[in-house]
């Protein structure tokens, strides 16, 4: 019975962030057009529903209802399989990650986390950067040059950050000596002074350019930069195996945007008078927000440029850090 | 009961995936499928409660399968099947008989398998992570520096093969800067 019990608890959560965050990533869809007109000193769509809020009901109508267009020379089955790797790797990662602090429902307590591992900040970051394959296996099976760039590109991607974003995190968990994401919450439970963010602010910074890396965002998006190789790996794409893929990458903007702020801005604690739960949502807000802002601020860069900052500048950065963490902490 | 179904599962899927990388003709679904099986392996792990070793085994393949798809994108058109050749019959008959053997060894094990006595047996209420470096920072501290030195040398080695040829790049390019201002 009890087994029974925690199968249905799993299931039904599962289900909660699969929904919520598939819905806050077409929510996220219009936030970014309105955001980043605001900023170009346009209107954005306005003429679907009130200020154009229907628009993604619009959109989600002409993607669904989009012919499947699957190129003659593509190899078939992995030209399909490609977005929902996309979609599924980035929903995946989510399965360790504490949302909220925990709550009492009807005398019975919910842990708002689906599968509560001790590993937890690796698993996400490792099944978020398998997340990559997505994009290669679609840019490596369209038989089209402008997306086997795109999938060279990811790749090459993949490979510098992956070094900056692990190298970064180790210091923060050197100091905190767990990697379950609840324990690095509750390490900063004192309010803004404890957050980790003051005791680690390089390698915040680090963590969160190796998160735009991740997530394909602006000014690190050359996988899909449209001046310079068309759509890259999305290039064969139409319909809802594109929108698969739309749908991963907003996804993953949230996750990496939930990862920083348990890590390095104190998780769901609650502030002053603000309950933990809504300081979790404004975090993930303001970042999302960063997340556009960038994009309407910096201009894009190159691939070269790109590997030249990772291993050059950033990597020597992570690991000076980690020896100087490493030396305080002794 | 749980655990039997997903073993279960994941070992059909596992060998499921790698007889395509051994079947398959095109570079592209070997590799995948490599990739898939790897992934699915890390399955076990969290079957047996070894969290941190399955996620590790996710991480590192994933990434090593990753530089395997930059070589294959580099030496093969991954749309096409690859025509293979066969030299010899002999070493195909040798490997398949040799394999055969492993299965039936592999399949006998669990036979010994009672005399078998854990070295370092698992300590309750301790985790995963803090096992792993208790082992690997006594018992096995040698064998683990030693695969450190070897790394380094290996970086090492990569750092001085790429850096011969980006003085050479450095070159081509500040000539071809020379010849357009026509120096």
């Amino acid at each position: 019975m009890g087994d029974m019990a925690i199968i249905i608890e799993t299931l039904i959560k599962a289900t909660i962030v699969l929904a919520v965050t598939a819905g806050m990533g077409a929510f996220a869809t219009w936030i970014e057009r309105k955001v980043l007109a605001f900023m170009q000193r346009r209107l954005g769509p306005m003429h679907v529903g009130p200020y154009g809020v229907l628009q993604l009901a619009a959109d989600g109508i002409k993607l669904f209802t989009k012919e499947d267009i699957i190129p003659q020379n593509v190899v078939k089955p992995i030209f399909m399989i490609a977005p929902v790797v996309a979609a599924t790797t980035a929903f995946v990662a989510m399965a360790a990650i504490p949302f909220f602090p925990e709550f009492t429902v009807f005398g019975y307590t919910i842990h708002p986390i689906v599968s509560d591992i001790n590993v937890a900040v690796l698993y996400v970051m490792g099944v978020a950067s398998v997340g990559v394959y997505g994009p290669l296996l679609a840019g490596m099976s369209s038989a089209n040059k402008w997306s086997l760039l795109g999938a060279a590109r990811a790749v090459v991607q993949m490979l510098s950050f992956e070094v900056v974003s692990g190298l970064s995190i180790l210091a923060p968990i050197m100091m905190i000596g767990s990697l379950s994401l609840i324990d690095i919450n509750d390490y900063q439970i004192g309010g803004i002074s404890d957050w980790l963010i003051w005791k680690q602010p390089l390698a915040f910074l680090l963590f969160a350019m190796a998160g735009f890396m991740e997530t394909n965002r602006s000014p690190f998006d050359t996988i899909e930069f449209e001046a310079e190789v068309v759509s890259g790996y999305a290039t064969e794409y139409s319909g809802m195996r594109w929108g698969l893929f739309f749908v991963g990458e907003y996804a993953n903007m949230i996750t990496v945007s939930v990862l920083v702020s348990i890590i390095f801005m104190g998780g769901y604690n609650s502030l002053w008078f603000i309950p933990g739960a809504l300081m979790m949502l404004l975090k993930v807000s303001f970042w999302i927000f960063l997340f556009l802002w960038v994009r309407a601020a910096w201009p894009h860069i190159r691939p070269d440029q790109l590997m030249w900052v990772c291993w050059k500048v950033l990597m020597p950065l992570a690991v000076v850090n980690i020896l100087i963490t490493g030396f305080v902490l002794i | 009961m749980y655990e039997v179904i997903a073993f279960y599962v994941f070992a059909a899927l596992t060998i499921g995936m790698f007889s395509i990388v051994v079947m398959s003709k095109n570079a592209l679904y070997a590799m995948s499928a490599l990739a898939g099986g790897m992934i699915f392996i890390s399955g076990f792990f969290f079957i047996l409660d070894a969290d941190f070793l399955g996620v590790v085994q996710i991480t590192v393949y994933s990434g090593a399968i990753m530089a395997l798809y930059a070589f294959g994108m580099m030496f093969f058109d991954t749309t096409r099947d690859v025509s293979e050749k066969m030299r010899s019959k002999k070493i195909a008959y040798t490997l398949s008989i040799a394999s055969a053997v492993l299965l039936v060894v592999i399949f006998c094990a669990p036979f010994f398998s009672q005399k078998i006595e854990a070295l370092y047996p698992v300590i309750e209420n301790v985790g995963n992570v803090q096992m792993i470096g208790l082992v690997l920072f006594t018992k096995y501290l040698v064998p683990f520096e030693l695969a450190a030195i070897m790394l380094l040398v290996a970086m090492i080695a990569g750092i001085v093969l790429a850096s011969k040829k980006m003085d050479g790049e450095w070159e081509a390019i500040e000539d071809l800067e020379d010849a357009k201002e026509g120096r």
